[in-house]
């Protein structure tokens, strides 16, 4: 009897429970996980935004970029490749593990706890502490001065998106991986960075030639970038863009998650 | 495919009464695994892992606390409560593993090889765990290819070779049935063995000639060789022994070398 109803609680909250663990792990590098929250930005602000800054709105006079100072304008791009960063390493980490490393995921699966259920764990595990990641970042942005509007906190969701999406495909990523050698170097080092460098983050996308800019028209940095920069200072975009950004995120979430759970589901049963 | 994790390939399987592809949810909430490499959670402490463990299967921390206590007693684990598991030795992480698997009181309990890789010391303590269980009426489901863990454990013991089932019975009943109550084995030295064997032949059951020894099974080994030495034959060494399953399996599964 008791079985019965300890059931029906794993088939409704099973992923809450993979949740709770994986939040046990991360409190282990509580230290660590907030020192790199807190030095991150801090470090970006003072090199990029401060000295990079000063440089850029000297020469660019009252005009600044895209009207705005430096900072400001640089703000919700850091924010949101904070928030990509952040997720990323919760879930590539924890999949690996998971699947190759210490195997616990098929642990979890020889429980009454599903592939589903351990993906969707998982996932919102990471979003949980890029979440962490991300209030601190915003934090010090708006200590910095870098938040001039009312609706800059918006930024922080539209930062959890970006987060979102790319974390999603990651998941499905990563549970694909057979040999790990190279995955995560190459991925940083061919995926990520060159987004972080095209997506219209330190200058607008529209300053670079025209043959470059679809980068970051399928990059989650720049749709998340051009929506905070709407919130945090008023960067003008159409309302149909906002629409765009926002469907093109939120799609890719979608699929990355789908793709996810199938891919889990099948590996831990063969 | 038991634990019902695996898809088949094809063919009918009931666990529990029910089909594992279908309610595999459902017939994991009354297994336990134990699998031949430890998966725990090794950044967690002993207590951590028995508590998500738990978890998964939905209990309360209510129920879990006192179940925890009990586990550990179990396992001979009260003073690593709090330790990593990463710190954990190779007996250890194993008892630790079976008692996770036993924190939603499963009615059978899978185990897959559990004391390979052991010391003697920490392959004792466990099998008097394991017949522990049994007395309290778990069901063991367990694979091993130590034949001694066989025969300490075991009621009913399936011989596979190759995917296939040679013979399925109690240890005592396969000994008896496919060997002779006892064995005498007898060393001549490496080369000479082979010009004894053709003598020996028709005094026994059923002989084997290995590199190193004969193999002579018989039902009276002691009066066997009194008789050989009696006829003037004289081995550098010779034991008698009682047959074993190992001889139960070799006979079965053959000598050479499964790759």
């Amino acid at each position: 009897m008791k079985l019965e109803v300890a059931q029906r609680e794993v088939s409704r909250f099973g992923a809450l429970y993979i949740v709770e663990a994986r939040f046990r792990n991360m409190f282990k590098w509580r230290s660590a996980i907030i020192t790199a929250a807190i030095l991150n930005p801090v470090l970006y602000l003072l090199s990029v935004g401060v000295g990079i800054g000063s440089l850029v709105n000297a020469k660019q006079g009252v005009g600044g970029v895209d009207g705005v100072q430096y900072l400001t304008f640089l703000a919700p791009a850091l924010l949101a490749s904070a928030a990509i960063q952040g997720a990323i390493d919760e879930v590539t980490f924890p999949t690996l593990q998971g699947f190759k490393w210490a195997k616990n995921f098929f642990a979890m699966n020889s429980t009454p706890i599903t592939g589903n259920q351990i993906a969707l764990g998982v996932y919102i595990a990471a979003l949980g502490r890029t979440f962490v990641t991300v209030v601190i970042y915003w934090l010090i942005l708006l200590i910095a001065g870098a938040l001039p509007t009312g609706t800059a906190w918006l930024a922080m969701f539209i930062a959890m998106l970006a987060g979102g999406a790319f974390g999603s495909i990651m998941l499905y990523l990563t549970s694909k991986v057979e040999k790990e050698d190279f995955f995560l170097t190459a991925i940083g080092r061919l995926i990520i960075m060159p987004l972080f460098l095209f997506s219209g983050t330190f200058y607008p996308l529209s300053s670079m030639p025209l043959i470059l800019q679809p980068i970051g028209w399928i990059s989650p940095l720049w749709h998340a970038t051009e929506l905070g920069r709407y919130f945090t200072y008023g960067h003008s975009i159409s309302g149909l863009m906002i629409g765009v950004h926002f469907i093109f995120l939120a799609s890719l979430l979608a699929l990355g998650l789908k793709l996810a759970f199938r891919n889990f589901t099948k590996r831990l049963s063969k | 495919m038991i634990g019902a994790t695996l898809q088949r390939s094809s063919g009918e399987l009931a666990v529990l009464g029910k089909d594992p592809e279908k309610f595999g949810p459902q017939i994991r909430a009354h297994l336990g695994v134990v699998p031949q490499q430890d998966n725990l959670d090794s950044e967690l402490t002993v207590r951590e892992n028995l508590y998500i463990y738990g978890r998964y299967f939905g209990l309360s921390k209510k129920f879990l606390i006192p179940k925890i206590q009990e586990l550990l007693e179990f396992a001979q684990l009260e003073e690593k409560r709090d330790v990593k598991v990463e710190a954990l030795s190779g007996g250890m992480k194993r008892r630790l593993t079976i008692a996770r698997a036993l924190v939603s009181e499963p009615e059978i309990l899978m185990l897959d090889e559990p004391t390979t890789g052991l010391d003697p010391q920490a392959r004792h303590i466990l099998w008097d765990r394991l017949f522990r269980l049994k007395e309290m009426g778990v069901t063991l489901l367990l694979t091993t290819h130590f034949m001694d863990e066989a025969e300490q454990l075991c009621q009913r013991l399936i011989v596979m070779d190759k995917g296939k089932i040679m013979a399925e019975d109690s240890p005592a009943e396969l000994i008896r049935k496919y060997v002779t109550k006892e064995v005498l084995e007898l060393r001549f030295g490496s080369d000479k063995n082979s010009q004894y064997v053709d003598q020996l032949q028709q005094k026994c059951d059923r002989i084997e000639q290995l590199p190193d020894r004969i193999l002579l099974y018989t039902n009276d080994g002691e009066t066997l060789l009194t008789e050989i030495i009696g006829s003037g034959l004289h081995p550098i060494t010779s034991l008698v022994r009682r047959s074993s399953l190992e001889d139960v399996f070799l006979r079965l599964t053959g000598r050479s070398l499964i790759e």
